[in-house]
């Protein structure tokens, strides 16, 4: 990205238009959109900047939204408070905190005055609530300011006329402006009178970065006293109305078919129990409490049809992927040149977030209404109209906070589903998926490969060649629609849907040559999704392994090879900045090592300093149905968002990322046989616990590079992930080709049995207190 | 439908309902608690963590017909009210922190990280790497390492 959009010439001194629109309190609004951004130039033996450097898929979302009209509104209230009804997702990615921070900046109230609420499906902004790709603050980061920056102007005229004196004169301060005789007025007495009794458009010019005193400042989360008290109301904490538990009796393998039921009545006359009824993923059951639900789901006996990945296994799947690899293609080469070459496959890897996939429904005859944490809520709402035979503007859909997401809430399954069972039932339903169901009919992360080729002659990367190749990625929430709607702006040909995303999201962050970077996708009979990110973290982890590699054939040290090779010298410095507190080159013990990996995305660069300890003590210590392993030690990871609005929430992220990392290297991964996914549990799949987690971490926000915000949601995970497996390698002095390292190991569980296809909750809790 | 008896909270509550259901469901379907959650129904995720007179329990594994009506369960919502206070001091430690992301693991954190530290300050010993390790509830956005922090700051306070 340029350098001029945060400079006082540039971008924040520009004046933006916005609107003051008719209404009964003070309401500022602006057009939700953002612009396409420059190209930076690079060189050594330089690479053409990929596609992705030139126009990321961020700026395809964000030039998404801008043939919209929709506005966004900023208002003021008489308590003196504002209120913003934010079109995104709250996932636990801190939006609705950041929000609250841009519009107290411009706006001159404490970001505890300031209410965020999640809009409810808007579909007049066609593509522009989507929350993906890390993008809400990218592309909300100038309409938000603009409308607070204008409702702050309107203030100031009105508070102007009640104390008689001019705007020059005034100054403000936590919602109070003050005149030159020292009289003065509260934002909420000025709330009425600085309203509009029509609509009109305004201009107005942004704060200058240098005068900002939010934006940039750490701040803790506005909805951090509702998550401590229990208070935090997630999708299964409202209470709708008849809204009885719900819960579906789900086949033993992938997407399998009911044949028939065989025991409806006598389910139905279980205690608790209202109703059983078949639907196309399943049989339902609602009851009185979800714990009825499960005795009834587990009571059901069910004849089942073949699903979509009848007798898959993992080593099925990896023979398609490795028929599907397109071919590496070195051009021709100067006499003395060497070739290496690398091969990786990464598991299937469950994106289930800790809240399982519900969502309530209450389908009547004429109108619906859905709860549920959406990120492509416009998306649901037409899916869910056409699936029920309403008209969209029949269905309305409120967007409930969510408890993760990690890909998972890109998608409606459970908010379809349910309304399909209240359809049916003609009864409102609060439908849960049961964990085990999450992880073995939920969607997943695809199984993948990566093949990596590079060429290099007297100290120089020629040719640098990638070929990904993965079980098809479900797009169908949303991106499709906004990919083919723009495909004609995208600097990437006619890439297939798929090509066009990996074209936008790869980065490359090395000179290497001629480089080129192509997916393949094979497979549809997977229920899938992206992970906390789609691509990158596997082709990142596949790249800096094969970094390693060259540099050890080159005769360098590997931070200093990618620090010579490094295109940007933001890459440089988060290396840099990471090798020095992390302490690069310390001498180790054996079984010990350093890994060190850098990633470029969401407009922002990042790197990690892994230390792991592969020690047979540590490798081997035990622990009651858990994996252990090996253990990182520590973390250095450096972040360039370009602009951190909160750098306290933009840490927690990436912490969150380099939890995600340790587990993508070393445990986590679904096991598939039989057509089946083997982990039922989360002492099955492995995600990251207390006695994996690292006990040193250090995360370095730097300093502001772009003054524009990078996303952040999902930038942690891929150079942690990629660092760690690194280190892996040079602790044990063995390159691994399979991730998570351990998949291909002993199982480390019982899996549970797949019909009934939920197990009972276990009794002895009582005995297991402490 | 049998009767069940408990002190909730501090306050004594009846409940009709069978004996075999599960403590979590009693408590979110039938009496509207919602702080403690479901994450595996199968007492592995601790996101339901809650107390039983004073000890840290996962409802999801209990029968509310194993409850006698003299135990005394404590929610996230009741912990305040243990110690008097408007926060208990753990949950004070969680928003110096600023620990939670999503929230969603929280409560049972919270619920698991205070029986933890009575637990060591029985032993008459500090809370040490060793039992932050053992702490086995999930937090699927990575929080842990703040877990960790909070705790360690909590257990002073305690
Ligand atoms: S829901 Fe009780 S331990 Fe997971
Ligand atoms: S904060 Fe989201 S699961 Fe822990």
């Amino acid at each position: 990205m340029a350098d001029h959009r945060g400079s006082p010439q540039g971008m924040d001194r520009r004046r933006f238009l916005g609107y003051v629109l008719a209404a009964p309190t003070l309401m500022a609004a602006a057009e939700l959109g953002g612009s396409a951004v420059a190209p930076e130039a690079a060189a050594a033996i330089p690479t053409l900047p990929p596609p992705a450097d030139l126009f990321d898929l961020n700026d395809l979302l964000s030039t998404a939204a801008v043939p919209t009209s929709a506005l966004i509104t900023v208002q003021v209230h008489s308590d003196g408070t504002a209120s913003f009804a934010l079109p995104r997702a709250e996932v636990g990615q801190g939006v609705t905190t950041s929000t609250a921070m841009l519009i107290a900046e411009e706006l001159g109230l404490p970001v505890e005055k300031i209410k965020i609420t999640l809009a409810d499906s808007r579909p007049e902004l066609l593509f522009n609530q989507l929350t993906a790709a890390s993008n809400t603050t990218i592309s909300t980061y100038t309409p938000i300011r603009v409308a607070a920056a204008i409702a702050k102007g309107r203030l100031l005229a009105a508070a102007a006329i009640v104390l008689g004196d001019t705007v020059t004169n005034l100054t403000s301060k936590l919602g109070v402006i003050t005149g030159g005789g020292g009289k003065s007025v509260t934002y909420g007495e000025l709330a009425q009178r600085a309203a509009s009794t029509r609509t009109e458009q305004v201009s107005v010019t942004l704060k200058p970065r240098s005068e900002f005193t939010v934006i940039g400042k750490p701040h803790n989360r506005i909805d951090a006293l509702d998550a401590v008290t229990g208070r935090k109301v997630f999708a299964m904490d409202l209470r709708i109305p008849n809204a009885l538990p719900t819960m579906v009796c789900r086949p033993p393998t992938i997407n399998g078919k009911v044949r028939s039921v065989l025991n409806a009545a006598a389910v139905r006359a279980m205690p608790g129990i209202t109703d059983v009824v078949t639907i196309s993923t399943g049989v339902a059951v609602r009851g009185r409490t979800f714990g009825q639900c499960v005795d009834a789901v587990r009571a059901l006996r069910v004849d089942w049809g073949k699903g979509t990945a009848a007798g898959a296994s993992d080593a099925s799947v990896l023979r398609e992927l490795k028929a599907a690899e397109l071919p590496l293609v070195v051009p021709p080469l100067p006499l003395l040149a060497k070739t290496l070459d690398a091969g990786f496959t990464f598991a299937f890897r469950s994106n289930s977030a800790l809240e399982p996939n519900c969502a309530i429904a209450d389908v009547r005859r004429d109108r619906a209404e859905i709860w549920g944490s959406l990120k492509s809520p416009i998306v649901a709402q037409q899916a869910i109209a056409a699936k029920i035979g309403l008209p969209q503007n029949a269905v309305r859909v409120h967007v409930t906070e969510g408890g993760g997401s990690f890909g998972r809430k890109l998608f409606f399954d459970a908010a379809l589903e349910a309304a399909e069972i209240s359809r049916t039932l003609g009864k409102p339903v609060k439908l849960m998926w049961h964990r085990t169901d999450d992880f073995r009919q939920g969607r997943t992360h695809p199984m993948c490969t990566s093949r990596l080729r590079a060429t290099y002659a007297a100290g120089n990367v020629l040719t640098f060649e990638h070929r990904h190749t993965s079980v098809s990625t479900d797009f169908g929430h949303g991106l499709g629609e906004i990919i083919t709607a723009l495909a004609a702006k995208l600097p990437v040909g006619d890439f297939t849907f798929s090509q066009t995303v990996f074209q936008l999201t790869q980065t490359m962050p090395y000179n290497f040559g001629v480089t080129t970077q192509l997916l393949n996708e094979v497979n549809k009979g997977f229920n899938t999704g992206s992970m906390r990110n789609i691509y990158s973290p596997d082709v990142c982890c596949a790249r800096e392994l094969f970094v390693d590699q060259l540099a050890a054939k080159m005769g360098k040290d590997p931070y200093k090879f990618r620090q010579e090779f490094a295109r940007d010298h933001r890459a440089r410095a988060v290396l840099d900045k990471v090798a020095k507190v992390g302490n690069w080159g310390r001498a180790m013990p054996a079984g010990m090592a350093q890994g060190i990996a850098v990633h470029a995305e969401y407009k922002g660069f990042s790197a990690a300093l892994v230390e792991i300890d592969c020690r047979p003590a540590t490798v081997n210590r035990k622990i009651p149905s858990a994996r252990t392993g090996p253990r990182v030690t520590k973390v250095v990871f450096a972040v360039d968002a370009g602009l951190a609005v909160n750098p306290r929430g933009l840490e927690a992220q990436m912490l969150g990322g380099i939890s995600d990392g340790i587990a993508l290297a070393l445990t986590s991964s679904l096991h598939l046989k039989d057509g089946y996914f083997l982990e039922g549990s989360w002492d099955n799949y492995f995600y990251t616990r207390q006695w994996n987690v690292p006990k040193d971490v250090e995360i370095i926000v730097m300093p502001p590079t772009t003054g524009q915000p990078g996303g952040a949601g999902e930038f942690g995970v891929a150079a942690s992930y990629a660092a760690v497996a690194c280190a892996y390698t040079r602790a044990t002095g063995t390159l691994p080709t399979t991730f998570p390292v351990n998949h291909d190991g002993p199982l480390g569980f019982d899996p549970l049995p797949t019909v009934p296809p939920i197990p009972q909750s276990p009794t002895d809790g009582l005995r297991n207190a402490f | 439908m049998p009767e069940h008896t408990f002190i909730l909270n501090g306050e004594q509550v009846t409940v009709d309902v069978e004996d075999d259901v599960r403590l979590l469901w009693v408590l979110r379907d039938v009496l509207g608690v919602m702080g403690p959650k479901y994450g595996c129904g199968v007492e592995v995720c601790k996101a339901c963590a809650s107390h039983i007179n004073g000890k840290v329990f996962n409802p999801c594994a209990v029968r509310v017909g194993d409850v006698k009506p003299t135990d005394r369960i404590t929610t996230i919502e009741g912990l305040p009210g243990t110690v008097g206070k408007p926060l208990h001091p753990m949950q004070q430690a969680w928003l110096d922190r600023d620990v939670a992301q999503c929230g969603y693991c929280q409560p049972g954190q919270i619920m698991t990280a205070v029986a933890k530290v009575r637990q060591a300050k029985a032993e008459g010993r500090k809370i040490t790497d060793a039992d932050l390790d053992e702490i086995r509830n999930i937090c699927r956005c990575g929080t842990y390492n703040r877990i960790r922090e909070a705790i360690t700051a909590a257990a002073e306070r305690m």
